[in-house]
């Protein structure tokens, strides 16, 4: 089984547009997995039914008993992350700043302070128009721990790929080189890189390429539109043959790419001349991963 | 006045607008521009500067000494991370793990984990005509961004504490990088494009800073492309649009290159003209 994961470093780039063209491309023979949890988008091209819901519990939070509370303050001392502010008089946990370490519940003389655990968000198992299934999810809002749901959505998206028996797991991936973006490359058999011919494009690309590098995975590059700078899009080529990146398509500047989807449609599905080249890099993928 | 500029979805223009903006209230008045979007900051390459400052921006981790360790294993025990743990008779610490909150630290009845730093990013201090610009970038492999971020706010709160503009690009998304680079600012300016894609996370957006009370606004950029689902929504839900992009290659094009849109396009100027009255108005009812 292959895992071939889409990501962009910078967002814009076309990162999800193509690759939910690859999820049409690839039909019942792969599954998806919308790794990008933070804002996913994959569910606007490809309807799920959101058939599958559970909850996803993850991290802690603190929460002070009032009650029990004597104001000593020890709590607001340990902390590191600002979290127990006093509002009107009394010691507070502020949840979106709390980490939920656990530090003042261990050393609070009253044991005014317990943990608890947090739903964070929603994992769906769907079903999806392409006659395959997609794993994605719903983060909570302000919630943390996004790297953690974006592994819990990977591997729920092995597993139902083993049982399934299919060949390929199709993840679009998470944004930046953080957290999120770590987990998503983890157990990745190729990687597709995104970007567009800007001076924020190749910043990027560069950046989020030093990371795949740690994992030792093969990449290719698809470069999007790419005749709005010549000059960028040489330096993008320059550094992708520099480090042996399979060149996958450059793809000119297009606003059927916004068309399509404004009609909840995948470019492949919209547009003849783009679908040749995004089938041509698809089957380029399918051979290198 | 702190403006965060934020938005659901990547690649709509954060940083277009908060270079633009923050260079055009600059011909005018000392502005201060910092880049929280720490995993990939973007602003620097449309602001030209000289270099002022740069530093390390470190990380406080637990450190092992094995000289009075009696291996009680209270350390693992209080680390809600696994970034503690015994094997044997050795102490592991996984730094990607750890939070730094000081707990196996400060709770060790030997004082055997001292807290050492660690770098994660690095952060620059550059200065313009009228323009001051901070930028960290966090170093490849290091998962967290969110201290880093919290540093970064924590500079320019210490070196600019006079009440003038700033200006803080801040990450894409919902999760906690976006609220700890939003939670400090008096405004957030979400900025969109009319797309199913950009709606869609604008209404995310929306929830975020909602849940964090902050007024905000909205921009829309590449307007005229897509539908008139975000303007069908800001109406509806009584949110105000305080500028509009135009849609247009030519954008795309000088913003490949790396140049400030406002002083080449005369279209993008009179947007940014708006929003910065927008601002000066803001200004003026917060009684400054």
């Amino acid at each position: 089984m292959k895992e071939i994961v889409v990501i962009s470093g910078k967002g814009g780039t076309g990162k999800t547009s193509i690759t939910a063209s690859f999820a049409v491309l690839g039909g019942a023979n792969l599954l998806v997995a919308d790794c990008d949890v933070d804002a996913a988008d994959m569910h606007l091209l490809l309807e799920p039914d959101f058939a599958g819901d559970e909850d996803f519990y993850s991290g802690e939070v603190a929460e002070i008993d009032q009650e029990t509370c004597i104001q000593c303050g020890k709590c607001a001392e340990v902390c590191r992350f600002d979290a127990i502010p006093v509002v009107d008089g009394k010691y507070t946990v502020d949840p979106l700043s709390c980490e939920g370490c656990g530090y003042c519940a261990r050393i609070c003389p009253v044991k005014a302070i317990t943990n608890s655990v947090q739903r964070v968000g929603n994992l769906y198992t769907s079903s999806i128009r392409t006659g395959t299934k997609m794993i994605h999810a719903k983060l909570g809002i302000g919630n943390e721990n996004s790297g953690k749901l974006v592994a819990k959505v990977k591997n729920d998206a092995k597993a139902l790929a083993e049982k399934e028996q299919k060949n390929y797991i199709l993840v679009d991936g998470s944004p930046g080189v953080g957290c999120p973006v770590v987990s998503s490359l983890s157990g990745a058999t190729f990687v597709v890189l995104v970007t567009e011919p800007t001076v924020s494009g190749v910043h990027d690309l560069i950046r989020v390429y030093e990371l795949v590098k740690k994992f030792k995975i093969n990449a290719g590059c698809i470069i999007n539109k790419a005749d709005i700078n010549p000059e960028r899009n040489r330096e993008i080529k320059d550094f992708i043959r520099k480090e042996s990146i399979t060149l996958l398509a450059e793809i000119p500047y297009n606003e059927n790419f916004t068309k399509a989807m404004t009609m909840g449609k995948t470019i492949v599905e919209f547009d003849s001349i783009l679908k040749k080249i995004i089938v041509d890099s698809w089957e380029k993928i399918k051979q290198k991963a | 006045m702190k403006i965060a500029i934020a938005s659901g979805k990547g690649g709509t223009g954060k940083t277009t607008l908060s270079t633009n903006l923050a260079a055009f209230l600059a011909e005018k008045e000392h502005v201060v521009l910092t880049d929280l979007d720490v995993e990939e900051p973007n602003s620097g390459l449309f602001i030209k500067g000289t270099l002022k400052h740069s530093e390390s921006k470190y990380k406080m981790i637990p450190e092992w000494d094995s000289a009075y360790c009696n291996l009680c294993g209270i350390c693992q025990e209080v680390c809600n991370f696994n970034a503690v743990l015994k094997m044997g008779k050795n102490i592991m610490v996984f730094p990607e793990l750890c939070h730094g909150c000081y707990a196996c630290s400060e709770l060790c009845p030997k004082n055997s984990l001292p807290m050492k730093e660690k770098p994660m990013g690095e952060l620059k201090h550059f200065e313009a005509a009228g323009l001051s610009f901070i930028e960290s970038k966090l170093l490849i492999g290091e998962e967290q961004a969110v201290p880093l971020i919290k540093q970064t706010i924590d500079y320019v709160d210490e070196n600019f504490p006079e009440e003038i503009i700033k200006i803080y690009d801040s990450p894409p998304g919902t999760s906690c990088p976006v609220i700890e680079a939003t939670k400090h600012a008096d405004i957030v300016i979400l900025i969109t494009e009319p797309t199913p894609f950009g709606f869609h996370d604008l209404t995310l957006a929306v929830e975020t800073i909602r849940e964090l009370k902050k007024e905000f606004v909205v921009v829309v950029n590449r307007y005229g492309i897509g539908d008139d689902s975000v303007e069908k929504y800001c109406k509806a839900e009584g949110i105000t649009i305080i500028g509009k992009i135009p849609n247009d290659r030519k954008v795309a094009e000088v913003y490949a290159k790396g140049d400030l849109l406002y002083p080449a396009l005369p279209s993008v100027k009179k947007v940014i003209e708006k929003i910065a009255l927008f601002i000066q108005g803001e200004r003026g009812d917060s009684g400054r």
